[in-house]
């Protein structure tokens, strides 16, 4: 194992010119660790935030133009993919994360609250405890169950989206597929356009990218912005042709349709015209601008297919991006351990 | 030791409402003598002595707001475990609130839990009547039924739910008016409320919580002041919790209304910060608010906008709490920690002195929910309900060592000022040293 790690760390020395410039280099006598558990994009600083980043540009690397797209990394470790909600981008990017750093991996898809199984989540933490999982990757419909699992496990918990509350793997691709094009974030403008009141990838990613020095600026009708949005890093608009212009980079957000029965718009219609980002639109973002979306779209709604397939569209990409980010955030959490190990043997 | 109500009991040097130490002798359920007389008196003789030295006598504490759980879930709480809870908290009389299954809407069932209160014996235990059947919000109970049952029922309310219809609402403030009944509301709009979570601010934002705003309690306890000086009624709002809540019903006393106000010890310490950890013991209905509101209400409370501190107990069983947030039940325990947590926030601030304590926690509660026997005067022939506090003891609140079935106390962990030494109900020692009740 210590060898797959001199192999990253290694790549991290031949990272030459092809290599985005990694900003704010953090002092080399201080290892950078991430917190115990991943659960919210606040978790991480800037220094540790770049240091994911920078670690799944080497794994990139590392992987690049191999006919094997394994690293023996994790070898003989359990990674339990524990998802209470249905997510079948987000299981199978986390799974093919976990499977090409050669971990095992335990699918558990409880669909449903636990509550309604009769099991409580806290039941559910001591069956994989008990099983010795070392990392829990948990997607949940209630905001904070990752937070309450991690009380409750030894292994690493990862948040794969909770509730209305995060998905801060979300938010590191995010990240990493702005820098791709952009490069450093610092002073980058970029616009979230959406339901930002429900959505776990706004919150995860208004925390990341302003940690990372992005500008952002949130568009989405009044009744779609939480109340108490005025104390987030962010400015805050109505008028989505005037936030667009010379902007960096668009993040669309899934407006999903069973919102209407909320009262929360009129009409699919009229959010469209309002805040859909069609051709247009497109063309007020910055000649370098890229546009991204978390996925899955309603194409026709919050964005036309002209736009979601056209140039400078990263959606693609964002998916792709996905796998090498979780693979970096399940290294870096179970490489303390992974040292250790070494050390004794 | 084993005190019963015929045994004369001689307190000496307890300070009334921390005033002048005198001695107090009780016999026969009642105190029979105060000061010089209590020693001189022939039953002193044989009266058991209690060293009361540094002590602080109150009349026993009455929380209009208790959930004692039985019938239906007595897994979380019985009449039996929260009659202790209750007298180790300073108690001699509790209000049981109605959402029991089956729901006290009926005569039978007040009856049963009043029957089923003073057989336990620990604190007089007045069963609080169903606004409406099954607290459905659809048509009204047999509030005459109940009130003339041997329950003998004044206060009624929903809560757990608000009685939400308007016309509903002013039909039951009307009626009780035959009885001189009180309705209690859970001011609570259900559609400004619809799968609400915690407090709608910054908090609530940043955790993804769907929000509870304040106005849902606002504009329902504005609307009931509206109908109660229409219908010329009596009302009491439940758990008031927002500082906009104190303004509403601060306006509606100035002008007459016959509205009176409780506010738990919760909503007086804890704040919507506490959500944070997405522990559910935190969770809890009305929700935890700003620190601007617990300042509000703290100040209200001391000028008499707010009428009493009532606990809200709500115990729940750890399959209940041990959930994800938006599936875990709300309420906390209350009746072991209200006292403290007044003392704590009121007493030693400077914004209540014990004669304040003695009036919020049991003097006025007594007189909303047309108490006779207790929160009375500490003066000879008055019943001898009395609490005993050491004020200058401290203690670290456990959930796993209160009487309740149930351990979800927000206050786990948390060193609070104030110890109930003990409680006489009818001159009968209920909780402390030789009341047979762990202390």
């Amino acid at each position: 194992m210590t060898t797959t790690v001199r192999q990253i760390e290694q790549g991290r020395a031949a990272s030459g010119p092809t290599a985005p410039p990694t900003p704010a280099q953090t002092p080399d006598t201080a290892p950078i660790r991430l917190p115990r558990h991943l659960l919210s994009a606040g978790d991480l600083n800037r220094a540790t935030a770049e240091h994911v980043l920078s670690t799944a540009e080497r794994i990139e690397q590392a992987i690049a133009g191999r006919e094997v797209r394994k690293l023996p990394t994790l070898r003989g470790r359990t990674v339990v993919n524990l998802f209470f909600e249905d997510s079948t981008r987000t299981r199978i990017s986390f799974e093919l994360a976990a499977k090409r750093l050669s971990a095992d991996v335990i699918t558990f898809s409880a669909k449903g609250s636990s509550v309604s199984k009769g099991e409580s989540l806290k039941d559910t933490a001591w069956t994989l405890q008990a099983m010795g999982a070392d990392a829990v990757v948990c997607r949940h419909s209630s905001s904070g169950a990752p937070q309450q699992l991690s009380a409750w496990v030894d292994g690493h918990v990862i948040n794969a989206g909770d509730g209305t509350h995060e998905h801060p793997t979300q938010a590191l691709l995010d990240a990493y597929t702005l820098r791709r094009h952009l490069g450093p974030l610092v002073g980058r403008r970029i616009v979230v356009v959406g339901d930002v009141l429900h959505s776990r990838v706004a919150r995860s990613n208004v925390l990341l990218l302003s940690t990372l020095g992005a500008q952002l600026t949130l568009v989405a009708p009044p009744t779609l912005l939480p109340v108490g949005v005025q104390a987030w890093p962010v400015e805050v608009s109505y008028d989505l042709d005037a936030a667009l212009v010379g902007a960096d980079a668009v993040m669309m957000l899934r407006v999903q349709r069973e919102r209407m029965s909320g009262a929360f718009f009129p009409t699919a219609r009229e959010y469209s015209r309002s805040y859909g980002l069609d051709g247009r639109r497109r063309a007020l973002i910055a000649p370098h601008g890229i546009v991204l979306h978390p996925g899955p779209m309603n194409r026709g709604m919050e964005i036309t297919p002209q736009v979601a397939d056209g140039a400078g569209s990263v959606i693609v990409e964002q998916v792709a991006n996905g796998v090498t980010v979780r693979m970096a955030v399940l290294y870096l959490l179970l490489s303390g351990e992974i040292e250790m190990a070494g050390g004794t043997a | 030791m084993r005190a019963n109500s015929a045994a004369a009991v001689l307190i000496r040097g307890a300070a009334p409402y921390g005033e002048q130490p005198l001695d107090l002798l009780l016999a026969g359920g009642l105190i029979v003598a105060t000061g010089a007389a209590a020693s001189v008196d022939e039953r002193a003789a044989a009266a058991e002595i209690i060293d009361a030295d540094g002590l602080v006598v109150l009349p026993g504490l009455v929380d209009l707001h208790t959930h004692l759980r039985e019938p239906g879930r007595e897994d979380a709480e019985t009449v039996e475990s929260g009659s202790a809870a209750a007298a180790l908290g300073g108690y001699t009389a509790v209000f049981a609130m109605p959402n029991t299954d089956p729901t006290a809407d009926t005569a039978g069932v007040v009856e049963q839990v009043y029957r089923l209160g003073r057989d336990v014996g620990l604190v007089d235990v007045f069963p609080i009547g169903a606004v409406t059947v099954g607290r459905k919000g659809e048509r009204l109970a047999e509030l005459a039924a109940m009130a003339n049952s041997a329950a003998h029922v004044r206060v009624f309310s929903d809560d757990g739910d608000c009685v939400s219809d308007a016309l509903l609402m002013r039909r039951a403030l009307e009626y009780v008016k035959a009885f001189d009944g009180v309705i209690a509301q859970h001011a609570q709009e259900p559609r400004l409320t619809q799968g609400a979570q915690m407090h709608e601010g910054e908090v609530s934002a940043r955790l993804g919580l769907a929000g509870w705003p304040a106005v849902a309690e606002e504009a329902i306890i504005a609307r009931d002041c509206l109908l109660t000086d229409h219908v010329g009624s009596r009302l009491h709002v439940c758990h008031l919790s927002t500082a906009g809540s104190v303004e509403v019903v601060a306006a509606a006393k100035k002008r007459g209304t016959a509205v009176t106000a409780e506010v738990t010890p919760h909503h007086l310490l804890l704040t919507d910060e506490r959500a944070t950890g997405y522990d559910p013991v935190f969770k809890v209905n009305p929700p935890l608010r700003t620190a601007a509101d617990t300042a509000a209400l703290r100040k209200a409370l001391a000028d008499g906008v707010i009428d009493i501190v009532a606990t809200d107990h709500a115990p729940h069983a750890s399959q209940d709490k041990e959930t994800e947030w938006d599936n875990a039940s709300p309420g906390m325990l209350g009746l072991q920690t209200a006292l403290s947590v007044v003392i704590d926030t009121m007493l030693r601030p400077g914004l209540l002195d014990w004669r304040g304590v003695a009036r919020v926690m049991s003097e006025t509660p007594s007189r909303i929910g047309g108490l006779t026997e207790h929160g009375r005067p500490i003066a000879a022939g008055e019943p001898a309900n009395l609490v005993l506090i050491d004020p200058a003891a401290s203690w670290t609140v456990s959930g796993a060592a209160l009487a309740s079935l149930s351990a979800n106390t927000p206050y786990e962990g948390m060193e609070l000022p104030g110890r109930v030494v003990a409680t006489y109900l009818r001159g009968r020692r209920t909780a402390g040293a030789g009341a047979g009740v762990a202390g």
